[in-house]
């Protein structure tokens, strides 16, 4: 069974966020990468279907230079081969432009059995680029995956909805996005970490996938970040102290919360 | 005309609320542009829903009325809702942000070759085109966003943050033609998670608790204030990594990203993951022992204390209110 897994090099959810210089992108001084958390789930399955069934693991993202640590780390969990598509700053934030480069890579790449990405990129946030590379790749999906099971030619997987789960079942190939809840991601072994710095690492240009990032993120973009801007801060809340008299203190914000904020 | 088209999903030949406040939406920006607003309706039986549409804003709805569309997939639906856009040429498609919504402008967006901007939280025209803004960074930051040249941009609206609004009016139903489908990814049976609990996603008040709830028995306490507020029960990612409550709960960064108008936060410390996933509440309420819990700096009210005494005692406060 041929595996792909999709992959997002992210800022850690600790992170502080700041805008950048740009006006339309994070600053990015001081902020530590790691592999997008919901892709750890998707790279878990992924790693367990190869070990059950045989087959390989092919890691690819899209991202600048610093992405291929993101790809180093994929690697010591295991795998087989790493895809590096160099770029992304220009078409960020555009979940179209971002999906035809991957869907163009794993054309270039070979032909898989599944697609696994996380259900989605921590930043963009978008949840959209799993479905968007299978529509463009023709083959179907199924995100926000808790459970699957793969047969014969086929697989069932649960999806999260509001307030239960959808089962679907689908043909192979299929594209896959991993929630949490799927699997408990492993972490790396020393020995992994060593032999994945032996993996060599294939690196492309979007140009080299025949496409055109300039105009990717210029006359053919999905969409574009035009700014991005901090949420207005809270100013000081009204803070009841209620050690002595949590009955008293309930009471009293009882009554704020309909008169003054009418919330309930 | 120039139009905005809106997806309404329904469920069981339910209308979703969030599909509602969409349409009026759509309603609103057409007036100011003078342009046309059109719905398209999908699913199994459910043309007799369509008419009714036209209060919440719009003039034409088209319907697919299909057994096989009895059930959601985003192949089919994909199809559906493209056989609408060829017909009324749209400037945007807009959709609830739901499970279904968001799972289906992405398809549908790939499909089409066209943007598509998600969990938007302010939509608005600027000149003739489209101004978003989403929480990006689950909600520590807000990303103002375009579209690009190519028509229609895909827009997903979050869910209780645009009012939905009635206009009074009824719609002319129009019926698509039969849709060419393949549909792969199947949908063979829906299962209930919460026993029909209402969803954090989609409430208007959420009642959250945390590691200091300090065991899965204590969620009861949390739902008993919940019930009597109609609301939603949320959980910190502490408390769904402990087992106490399924994820489906987990409000933050890898949870659910929520815009209720009241989130009270009981026993949540505040990390910044959960802070980024809650932030945008409109009235934020926080219970904690703890006087030096970040949580504080975002409440608008809170309460230093035990939440084993404070909850139970404003739960009993609120039945007054509202008996």
């Amino acid at each position: 069974m041929n595996i792909c897994v999709l992959t997002a090099h992210v800022p850690d959810t600790a992170s502080v966020i700041k805008v950048g210089a740009a006006g339309n992108r994070i600053d990015e001084s001081g902020i530590k990468w790691i592999i997008s958390p919901y892709d750890e789930y998707a790279m878990e399955e992924a790693l367990k279907l190869k070990e059950s069934r045989g087959g390989s693991v092919t890691y690819i993202t899209y991202g600048p230079a610093r992405a291929e640590a993101g790809l180093r780390e994929c690697l010591a969990r295991g795998g087989d081969a790493a895809v590096h598509v160099k770029g992304g700053e220009a078409t960020f934030g555009d979940a179209l432009a971002v999906a035809r480069v991957l869907a163009a890579a794993v054309r270039k790449v070979g032909t898989f059995d599944l697609i696994f990405a996380g259900v989605k990129g921590v930043g963009s946030d978008h949840a959209l680029v799993g479905a968007m590379v299978a529509e463009l790749l023709d083959m179907p999906h199924v995100a926000g995956v808790t459970k699957l099971e793969i047969g014969d030619g086929g697989l069932v997987a649960h999806r999260e909805i509001e307030g239960g789960a959808e089962v679907v079942t689908a043909p192979l190939p299929c594209c896959i996005t991993a929630q949490k809840g799927l699997n408990e991601p492993r972490y790396p072994s020393l020995k992994g970490i060593m032999a994945a710095k032996r993996v060599p690492i294939q690196s492309f240009t979007v140009a080299d996938l025949g496409l055109d990032e300039a105009a990717l993120a210029g006359p053919e973009a999905g969409s574009r970040w035009r700014a991005l801007a901090l949420p207005p801060a809270k100013s000081g809340g009204t803070i009841i102290p209620g050690e002595e008299d949590p009955a008293g203190a309930a009471r009293q914000l009882a009554a704020l919360l309909r008169e003054q904020a009418k919330a309930i | 005309m120039a139009c905005i088209l809106t997806f309404v999903e329904q469920r069981d030949g339910t209308v979703r609320k969030g599909s509602l406040e969409a349409l009026s939406h759509a309603r609103r920006l057409a007036a100011t542009a003078g342009w046309d607003v059109c719905a398209v309706l999908v699913g199994s039986g459910v043309t007799g829903k369509a008419a009714e549409l036209g209060n919440y804003g719009a003039s034409t709805v088209y319907v697919v009325d299909e057994e096989r569309f009895g059930r959601y997939s985003a192949e089919g639906y994909a199809a559906a809702v493209r056989a609408a856009v060829e017909r009324c040429q749209p400037e945007a498609v807009f959709l609830s942000a739901t499970a279904m919504g968001r799972d289906l402008s992405g398809r549908l967006a790939a499909r089409l070759l066209v943007g598509c901007v998600p969990d938007v939280t302010e939509l608005r025209l600027e000149g003739g085109a489209l101004v978003a803004v989403r929480p990006v960074y689950s909600g520590k930051a807000l990303a103002t966003v375009e579209g690009g040249a190519a028509k229609p941009l895909v827009v997903s609206l979050r869910p209780n943050v645009f009012p939905a609004e009635t206009f009074g009016g009824t719609a002319q139903v129009e019926a698509l033609p039969a849709i060419p489908a393949d549909i792969r990814a199947v949908v063979k049976e829906i299962v209930s998670t919460g026993g029909g609990e209402l969803d954090v996603a989609e409430a208007d008040i959420i009642v959250s608790g945390g590691r200091g709830l300090k065991g899965p028995e204590n969620f009861a306490l949390l739902k008993e204030l919940a019930d009597a507020l109609g609301a939603a029960v949320g959980a910190s990612r502490a408390a769904v990594d402990a087992g106490w409550i399924d994820h489906a709960h987990q409000v933050g960064q890898t949870g659910k990203v929520v815009s209720p108008s009241l989130y009270i936060a009981c026993g949540i410390s505040g990390a910044i993951q959960h802070l980024a996933g809650m932030s945008s509440s409109k009235i934020i309420v926080a219970i904690n022992k703890d006087p030096e819990a970040p949580i504080f700096k975002v409440a608008d009210y809170g309460i230093v204390g035990d939440l084993f005494q404070v909850v139970p005692a404003l739960t009993e406060e609120i039945k007054k209110l509202k008996a």
